[in-house]
């Protein structure tokens, strides 16, 4: 919202001469190079104007001529997502962004939203122009991925040390140990979360079970354990069988972390999201709804926005100062408030949420809120060139 | 008449560059002082129209402009200590404002921009007409503490109401450091205006509360039909009309002899969540509602006369009737402009209807008009059997932005202490 665009990245030269010179057929506009791919996704269609474009930066320009919303995916051939775009409008048109490499990918359309989507098998031909790179940021996504593989590292002995307790029969010890194991997991969710399967294994509250879905059998992971702990206060067999569960699931994560997908985009998108995570989950007391640890996994979830901040900071300087002063300032501020909660800033020992009144939550919400609301322009000035 | 379109948009660099200099619609239709809406003060054709309200003027529009149908209603905490900052997003507000009351979104538009960032404009109001949105700013005593240096500035007349007897106030719904007032015929304009606006402001300011209301409660066109409020009776049959220059120069608009500098062509605002007690005035018998207001329900005519607008007898009505307590002749010729909405936010957990009237009042002086009317009120009312207080806030609205380089409150900012 604030971002002052000094400078403009060329995908959006085009888009902005259109509106200065009063041109509604935008779309049109950029049609011509061979890095453009005109998606027309109909009701029972998904037709690409090209099947093979030069690797490098490529726009999907998609037209929804069917009578539903649609969502169009750009997917690896083994259905990791490249980039989405969702509720994309009857009649209406957008771009979508991607950096591919060189390779096989799938463009899919999924009217209405649902299902496998119907599909085309497209390839993105080396030698095309090579997105020009900029050092400091492909050093920011090294060290970005070194971060998240550490967070990783870190958590296991920490989850082990939850499962040991809880497999003990230690319901005190097992309370201690439970927020801890998650700061590694929070710090890093959105990475963490583009591993489909693990998500919904370690991090589900009980309201994210599907219909079908069995809250005593099919439910696992830490809340599911933060309830036996805080709500039902002890431990059952089912209960150790959750921990050594919770323990093999993080174990995957650690070792798919280093195959995560990440861009300067979505390290500045992540940073967003994990303050999204705060404004919806946390703030409201219903992440940690039994054990009211929630401000332990604010903090993470902060830490981990800013690490990624602090990364992409230098680049995002150069093209916007206004704005990482203001995100300084602003991480400080919400920083300061969060220390409120805590006696020693050294340790994660916050304040139980249940006991934080409706005027303070208000006041972190503020907070959370000047905070996110710039962070969300962080993307466009990290690709401003 | 503008509608919504992205592409008319210009950018908010070139806006703030040039001053505002892109804001011809508002500016065109500078001279019209008195903001009634185009259209004709009927309210009706401009209303169908969907017509833009000129956002310039000596005085704020959304006072003496025809009323409209719909308010959004916000106060703001500033949530920042740097005047500099407070008084940059006033100015970033009112730019905003002026292309808003034009009919057009905010910043870059709702689309078209960086596909990595999000829309400066949240667009669920592309495509609406202007619908007659005003958007009209003030500020509470609370700014007038130690945070800006502005404690010198505080008006006499903006006062803290005293606690009036049966006040049930909810902190969470009164005060407020800043306050913005839209009010559109169409509803999703006046919510879109105040969520762009808080969305710019977030980081300086946070909303402290806000109040959506339907349906006005009083109109300032007296050729028009007066509206009923949520108790079936007519309100404000005896309002201050928009075009009555008198009456608002005497009881509505701050001259410059009253001060300070800075609120000449301003007034006061008192803004009050009225809830009423809807089951139990239903189940009252029309003769004890009648008794209540000193107005029959139907014709809207003051007891011992024939038509809504005969100039009512007091002693006609019963000494304690909601309409004789509050008459000018009872309160030394006291008079405001009401401007209020009916309110309805559901219901309350008992079944019972959450709604009422969100009163809003425009006064030359608080101290002459709402505090001693409302304290009569308060201690005599028959009404109050019905109705309970249960928010409250008092506001200084400055003069209207009058040229292109001003926005709203520069003078308090800018000014000689």
């Amino acid at each position: 919202m604030r971002a002052v665009r000094v400078t403009l990245a060329s995908v959006t030269a085009v888009a902005l001469a259109a509106v200065a010179t009063g041109c509604t057929e935008k779309s049109k506009a950029g049609a011509g190079g061979d890095h453009v791919v005109k998606v027309t996704a109909g009701d029972d269609s998904c037709k690409v104007s090209k099947k093979e474009f030069p690797a490098g930066h490529v726009v999907l320009d998609v037209e929804n001529t069917g009578s539903k919303v649609t969502e169009v995916y750009v997917l690896y051939p083994d259905d990791r997502i490249v980039t989405e775009r969702e509720n994309i409008g009857p009649g209406t048109s957008q771009k979508v962004n991607a950096e591919v490499k060189a390779g096989s990918y799938q463009i899919a359309c999924k009217p209405g939203m649902v299902g496998e989507g119907i599909r085309q098998k497209v390839k993105a031909t080396g030698g095309g122009k090579e997105v020009a790179r900029d050092p400091k940021l492909d050093a920011a996504v090294a060290a970005y991925r070194t971060y998240a593989q550490e967070q990783a590292d870190e958590t296991l002995p920490l989850a082990k040390k939850f499962a040991d307790a809880v497999k003990a029969g230690d319901l005190e010890a097992a309370k201690k140990a439970y927020a801890p194991s998650r700061i590694g997991w929070e710090r890093t969710e959105p990475v963490a979360e583009s591993f489909g399967d693990i998500d919904p294994k370690v991090d589900l509250r009980e309201d994210g079970l599907t219909g079908g879905q069995d809250p005593e059998k099919d439910w696992t992971g830490w809340h599911r354990l933060e309830r036996s702990l805080w709500k039902d206060e002890k431990i059952t067999g089912r209960d150790k069988e959750l921990a050594d569960l919770l323990v093999k699931d993080l174990e995957k994560w650690q070792d798919k972390v280093n195959e995560a997908e990440i861009t300067p985009t979505s390290m500045a998108n992540g940073a967003k999201e994990l303050l999204d995570e705060v404004a919806t989950g946390k703030v409201t007391g219903e992440e940690e709804r039994y054990s009211h640890t929630d401000l332990v996994d604010f903090k993470a979830n902060v830490e981990g926005a800013e690490k990624s901040y602090a990364l992409l900071k230098q680049v995002a300087a150069k093209n916007d100062p206004q704005l990482t002063a203001q995100l300084d300032r602003r991480f400080t501020a919400l920083n300061e408030l969060l220390d409120e909660y805590r006696e020693d800033e050294k340790s994660y020992d916050f304040e139980s949420y249940d006991k934080v009144g409706k005027d303070e939550r208000k006041e972190l919400s503020d907070a959370v809120n000047a905070l996110a609301e710039p962070l969300s322009q962080l993307a466009a000035a990290v690709v401003a060139k | 008449m503008t509608e919504r379109t992205n592409t008319s948009a210009p950018s908010r660099r070139s806006l703030l560059a040039l001053g505002g200099a892109g804001l011809a619609v508002g500016a065109a239709a500078g001279a019209g002082a008195m903001a009634v809406a185009q259209g004709g003060p009927g309210g009706e054709p401009a209303a169908q129209a969907g017509a833009a309200v000129p956002f310039r003027g000596r005085h704020q529009a959304g006072i003496a402009t025809a009323v409209q149908d719909r308010l959004h209603f916000a106060a703001f905490d500033v949530k920042t200590d740097d005047r500099a900052e407070l008084a940059a997003l006033l100015e970033e507000w009112s730019a905003a404002a002026a292309l808003l009351t034009a009919g057009r979104p905010v910043g870059e538009g709702a689309y078209g921009g960086i596909p990595e960032a999000p829309p400066d404009d949240t667009g669920e109001a592309l495509g609406l007409k202007p619908s007659r949105l005003t958007l009209t700013f003030g500020v509470g005593p609370s700014l007038f503490d130690e945070r800006f240096g502005l404690r010198e500035r505080r008006p006499e007349a903006l006062v803290d109401l005293p606690k009036f007897r049966g006040d049930n106030l909810d902190k969470a719904r009164s005060g407020g450091d800043l306050c913005v007032q839209a009010c559109a015929d169409d509803p999703q304009v006046a919510v879109h205006a105040i969520r762009n606006l808080a969305r710019i402001g977030m980081g300086t300011v946070a909303v402290r509360w806000s109040q959506l209301g339907f349906g006005k409660t009083s109109s300032t066109t007296p050729d028009a039909q007066t509206p009923r409020n949520m108790m079936g009776f007519k309100d404000g049959t005896r309002n201050i009309a928009g075009t009555d220059t008198a009456a608002l120069d005497e009881h509505v608009w701050v001259s410059e002899a009253d001060g300070p500098d800075w609120m000449a062509g301003g007034t006061y605002l008192v803004a009050r969540r009225i809830r009423m007690n809807i089951e139990t005035w239903d189940r009252t018998s029309l003769k004890e509602q009648e008794d209540i207001f000193g107005r029959t329900k139907g014709e809207g005519a003051p007891y011992g006369k024939k038509r809504e607008r005969d100039e009512p007898d007091l002693r006609a009505m019963p000494e304690v009737a909601h309409v004789r307590l509050a008459h000018p002749d009872s309160n030394g010729g006291a008079r405001m402009l009401r401007r209020g909405y009916s309110f309805t936010d559901g219901t309350d957990g008992l079944g019972r209807l959450d709604a009422g009237l969100f009163f809003l009042a425009y006064q030359r002086d608080v101290r002459d008009a709402f505090v001693p009317v409302q304290r009569r009120l308060a201690e005599s009312d028959v009404l109050n059997e019905y109705i309970q207080h249960v928010g409250s806030a008092v506001f200084a609205i400055p003069p209207g932005v009058a040229d292109q380089g001003s926005w709203w409150g520069r003078d308090l900012f800018t000014g000689k202490v």
